[in-house]
């Protein structure tokens, strides 16, 4: 009885001790690791091929670009990464053509990570001997200075017939040369062997000295300068694409897709994205100073406390990889993750809105010293009229247009965004009165950045028009009461959507509800993504609903969504509405090679004052993103431009350890109580089986006659 | 035996040509090539050079199933992306997925994974559930047999995202026992895998063992129960050497067919606990449009299968002597 007692009490006394619940190895404890996570497995982190947000997180931290935004300025500004100073494009007419020339000068003495591309004899390694590998970084390592020739060689890449390169469309129309180097390398290019890049140069892409590298673009392109932050623009040592071309590399997966080799703070050391990918500092990388200078109020907030010191401050970051809420969001509270967003499902837990609508954060995380950052992306989700569409598009001119044009204006004012936001993002949205998205330079504030077709500016604030509004207007289109005034049908409207399941049912219902606030029926279009996908390429829509990120912070970003020559129907441009105003055309082409200035100002206003009249977008929102950080995590500043934000951040590891100790002491009694329960509730039945094989013993010794009847009558039913 | 197992492997074929002929044919009614290529390549900036391009690297430019612009009938019927993309699965070849990954190594790696969480639900599950079948059969009547059978019935009724979310929600949440999801190789994968293993065990008890339960208590009812305990052996030899042993073909039918999943893995548990296994491979190959990794999944299911069927007649053999495979 002493030893059951004394077995019970063990894990209980066990309990006072180590958290039972980490994750983690036990080696990492009290490390200055940062821990995250991951969703989706990355599909690409070559920086040649990956465009997608959360294959950045890894790749940004990795693949140094020349260029890169200032972590606290805002408006996002240019600063240099690697290179020296933020090049500016000279100006060169030839032939009769202008190009734009961009002379990148990098920094000396920048040294790639450790990596066995850089040591001579593995770059002829035997298939045995790349077979018996569990990563490449069992090979001897070496490194080497970071030249001009590996941007080159990387600008080179865009063009390569065997990689799937997004921006080689949009670079080969500005690149001198790009195009025809594309198909001289296909010419070149021999199937299982390794196409070397040296030995083919490219027309728009010198080289200056070891230092310094030239790129000639046809016309102009100021915008190239922000390309020049992207990781497109990454240096690619040659050695790295020709260890990752040897036999037997692929069938490892060992590829530059596969392990990044950089020049950046951080080395990927584990790629399992199943599970988990692992940065690790770079031994080799340089050191940067934290910034000195921010927005007024990041002194106050503490952003500046690290200025000047040496980055990175985090040795390692471990993200995993999470498929379901639940488990993510709970290892946030109990301490395991550093950072989390926040789902539909927490978000009561998390955030409290106030009566004026600002978001903050409920006691329960206050106590927990979480911070929360919030900031609008540079996003703009939309509903779209498709242009060519006779009842709701402006492209047959004339009477018609016009009906069609106060018919979109009609359902602009009654389409509630503001409802929607709420009911289905949690507020996490600010309804769009322009295509451009706050704190783009263009953006109007106040009471300039209302649409006046929708809104009225009331005590300060943006109020939508009553629907008495909408249905005058849509009386004006020739829809009274929704039916059309000359033949008395009702009108009917059709919205193409990939809205289904129970989640979609909701939408759906309330897209019917907004109709039918002006007694319009509402059919929806309910289909899957790739004949969503067609329809808009053949302008076989009425409305839809999609969405675009900018790709750098321009309004030539987000105003080309609605160039006449973009249309999706006439060209697969990013015009999914096919909206053609050649008045808009005619200031998009003025504006979009403009430098931000007042004049770009005035024209974006008159641009956003046609989109308003011709409502080719009957509303949307910018999305909102809302971040949780843990209390011990500094430095974090929302920054929707730069994905190289793990250098700047810093953490309080004994803090974090000490709060993930009280969070998460183990709790035994229960269990103990659960197995008594089950020990107590079978110990009548044990001993009854015990009585009946001692009867049973006994009858075999002879002591007692054999029973005719078996212990159960035979053919009793289950 | 030896004959009829060639037998069996050679039936085998028409089955995995049959099986190859159905997905291909169920994933190209949906997709086209093109929607392969755009899902692959993302919504942003995509022309129609860079689908022809992603099209032309994979094979996918070629027809479906006959290639009229060729000379030769042979050229005719194998230059397809039938031929192309199937043959190579009858010798083991996967290739590689459409984001260029080798999928052999990928189902190397993550098989483990679902193996390591499986295999202790499977033999620990059957154990209990056998045990507890036992328990009620031979306790028939009882208090334990009748609350046994309405717990069996309860649990039953639970679906499995419930013994999840509720498994992780009380001893990770709130008691703090075990990590609330991950998973990590080696003696540490222990940690991680003791919640799942549990929870799996769990919500397999109801259907099993009132299966089990009635299987027992037919057994028990036999004539050959009733004479060895008129012969005086005991409840144990009774139970273990009598009626286990002639209620196994009916266990083994459903066990031994089930062997397949412990390698194809389990979705939701590997979802929900971050396991790294197969369970969520094929899904993510259809949400991803991947035809590469589905075909290949959909020929390792039914290769396993096959093969867990023909397991299952020769357990047979061994559970009851009187079987003969011919």
């Amino acid at each position: 009885m002493r030893a059951l007692l004394l077995m019970l009490l063990l894990p209980l006394a066990a309990g006072c001790g180590e958290v039972w619940n980490d994750p983690y190895p036990a080696a990492e404890r009290g490390k200055n690791i940062l821990y995250s996570v991951f969703t989706e497995r990355p599909k690409h982190l070559d920086p040649a091929q990956s465009y997608a947000t959360d294959e950045s997180q890894f790749t940004m931290q990795v693949y140094e670009p020349p260029l890169q935004y200032h972590y606290l300025k805002r408006p996002y500004q240019l600063v240099p990464n690697t290179a020296l100073e933020v090049p500016q494009p000279k100006m060169v007419e030839k032939d009769g053509a202008t190009y734009s020339v961009y002379e990148i000068r990098i920094q000396p003495g920048i040294r790639f990570q450790p990596h066995p591309a850089f040591v001579e004899k593995n770059l002829d390694l035997r298939k045995e001997q790349v077979d018996a590998l569990g990563t490449p970084y069992q090979l001897p390592l070496g490194t080497r200075e970071l030249t001009a020739d590996d941007y080159i060689y990387q600008i080179k890449r865009l063009a390569h017939p065997r990689l799937q390169v997004p921006i080689f469309g949009l670079m080969s129309e500005y690149i001198v040369g790009l195009k025809e180097y594309a198909a001289a390398l296909k010419k070149a290019d021999k199937p299982g062997e390794w196409l070397d890049l040296r030995q083919h140069p490219l027309a728009g892409v010198e080289r200056v000295d070891a230092h310094g590298y030239r790129v000639t673009l046809k016309g102009r392109y100021p915008q190239f300068a922000y390309w020049l932050a992207m990781h497109f623009f990454s240096p690619m040592p040659w050695e790295a694409d020709k260890f990752f071309q040897q036999p037997g590399m692929a069938q490892k997966n060992f590829t530059i897709d596969w392990w990044p080799v950089g020049t950046g703070p951080y080395m990927l050391s584990e790629n399992d994205p199943n599970s988990r990918m692992v940065l690790e500092r770079n031994p080799n990388y340089r050191g940067v100073p934290y910034p000195s200078e921010g927005d007024p109020e990041d002194g106050k907030n503490g952003l500046l406390a690290d200025a000047g010191k040496t980055m990175p401050f985090i040795d390692k970051a471990v993200y995993s990889r999470e498929r379901e809420a639940i488990p993510l969001w709970n290892k946030f509270l109990q301490g395991y993750y550093d950072t989390s967003g926040i789902g539909s499902d927490n978000f009561d837990q998390a955030v409290r809105i106030s009566a004026d609508g600002d978001a903050g954060l409920t006691p329960e995380m206050e106590k927990r010293g979480v911070r929360m950052e919030t900031s609008v992306e540079p996003t703009v989700f939309y509903l779209g009229a498709n242009w060519l569409d006779p009842v709701i598009g402006g492209a047959a001119g004339g009477e018609s247009a016009e009906r069609a044009r106060k018919l979109r204006q009609a359902l602009a004012i009654a389409i509630d965004w503001e409802e929607y936001l709420s009911v289905f993002a949690n507020g996490r949205g600010v309804p769009s009165h322009s295509p451009l998205a706050p704190g783009i330079f263009g953006y109007r504030e106040g009471k300039d950045s209302i649409n006046p077709v929708t809104h009225e500016w009331k005590d300060g604030k943006a109020v939508r028009r009553p629907i008495e509004a909408a249905r005058k207007r849509l009386a004006e289109a020739g829809y009274p009461d929704g039916r059309d005034a000359r033949t008395g049908q009702p009108l009917v409207l059709y919205l193409d959507t990939v809205d289904r399941g129970p989640g979609g049912k909701a939408v759906i219902d309330w897209w019917r509800k907004q109709f039918a606030r002006l007694s319009i029926q509402f059919e929806p279009r309910q289909t899957d993504w790739n004949r969503f996908q067609e329809k808009l390429r053949k302008g076989n829509t009425q409305l839809f609903m999609v969405g675009w990120r900018a790709d750098y912070p321009d309004p030539e970003n987000f105003m080309f969504l609605l160039n006449g020559p973009q249309a999706r129907a006439r060209g697969g441009g990013e015009n999914a509405s096919n909206y053609s105003n050649p008045e808009y055309d005619a200031l998009f082409a003025r504006m979009r090679h403009m430098p931000n200035s007042p004049g770009r100002q005035e024209i974006i206003d008159r641009m956003v004052d046609i989109f308003r009249r011709d409502a080719p977008w009957i509303g949307g929102f910018h999305r909102k993103s809302i971040g949780l950080i843990q209390g011990w995590l500094s430095n974090v500043k929302p920054n929707e431009m730069a994905d190289n934000k793990l250098r700047y951040y810093r953490l309080d590891a004994a803090r974090r350890e000490a709060a993930r100790r009280a969070w998460n002491r183990p709790i035994v009694w229960p269990l103990v109580l659960l197995v008594l329960a089950i020990v107590l509730a079978t110990i009548p039945a044990f001993r009854s089986y015990r009585r009946r094989e001692r009867m049973a013993a006994t009858r075999e010794q002879g002591a007692q006659p054999t029973p005719l009847r078996p212990p159960h009558p035979p053919g009793a039913s289950a | 035996m030896f004959a009829y197992i060639v037998r069996r492997l050679l039936y085998a074929i028409p089955i995995l040509v049959g099986v190859n002929l159905l997905t291909f044919a169920l994933f190209f009614v949906v997709n086209t090539p093109d929607d392969m290529a755009r899902m692959q390549l993302g919504a942003k900036r995509v022309t129609p050079e860079a689908i022809e391009k992603w099209k032309a690297e994979r094979g996918y430019d070629l027809p479906l199933v006959w290639n009229s612009n060729e000379k030769f009938f042979l050229d005719k019927a194998t230059k397809t992306i039938f031929v192309q993309k199937s043959a190579k699965l009858f010798l083991f070849d996967f290739g590689y997925s459409e984001d260029k990954r080798d999928i052999a190594g990928e189902i190397t790696t993550r098989m483990w994974p679902s193996l390591a969480l499986q295999v202790p639900v499977f033999f620990i599950g059957l154990a209990v559930c056998i045990t507890f079948a036992l328990l009620m059969a031979v306790f028939r009547a009882s208090y334990l047999d009748v609350w046994g059978v309405v717990l069996c019935v309860a649990m039953m009724a639970i679906s499995m995202l419930f013994y999840i979310i509720g498994g992780q929600y009380l001893f990770s949440k709130v008691l703090h026992l075990v990590p609330i999801s991950g998973y990590q190789g080696g003696g540490d994968a222990f940690k991680f895998l003791i919640l799942p293993v549990a929870i799996g065990v769990i919500a397999g008890i109801g259907g099993a063992s009132r299966l089990y339960r009635t299987l027992f208590l037919e057994e028990m009812a036999k004539d050959f129960v009733r004479t060895a305990r008129a012969k005086g052996l005991s409840e144990r030899v009774v139970l273990f050497r009598h009626v286990l042993r002639n209620a196994l073909i009916p266990i083994l039918t459903g066990v031994v067919v089930a062997i397949p999943f412990l390698f194809l893995g389990s979705l939701l548990q590997e979802s929900f606990f971050g396991i790294p296994g197969l369970g969520s491979y094929t899904i993510e190959a259809i949400q991803a449009q991947d035809f590469a990794v589905l075909r290949a999944m959909v020929f390792i299911g039914a290769v396993l299968y096959i093969l867990a069927l023909i397991a299952t007649d020769i357990s047979y053999t061994v559970a009851d002597p009187r079987v003969r495979l011919q």
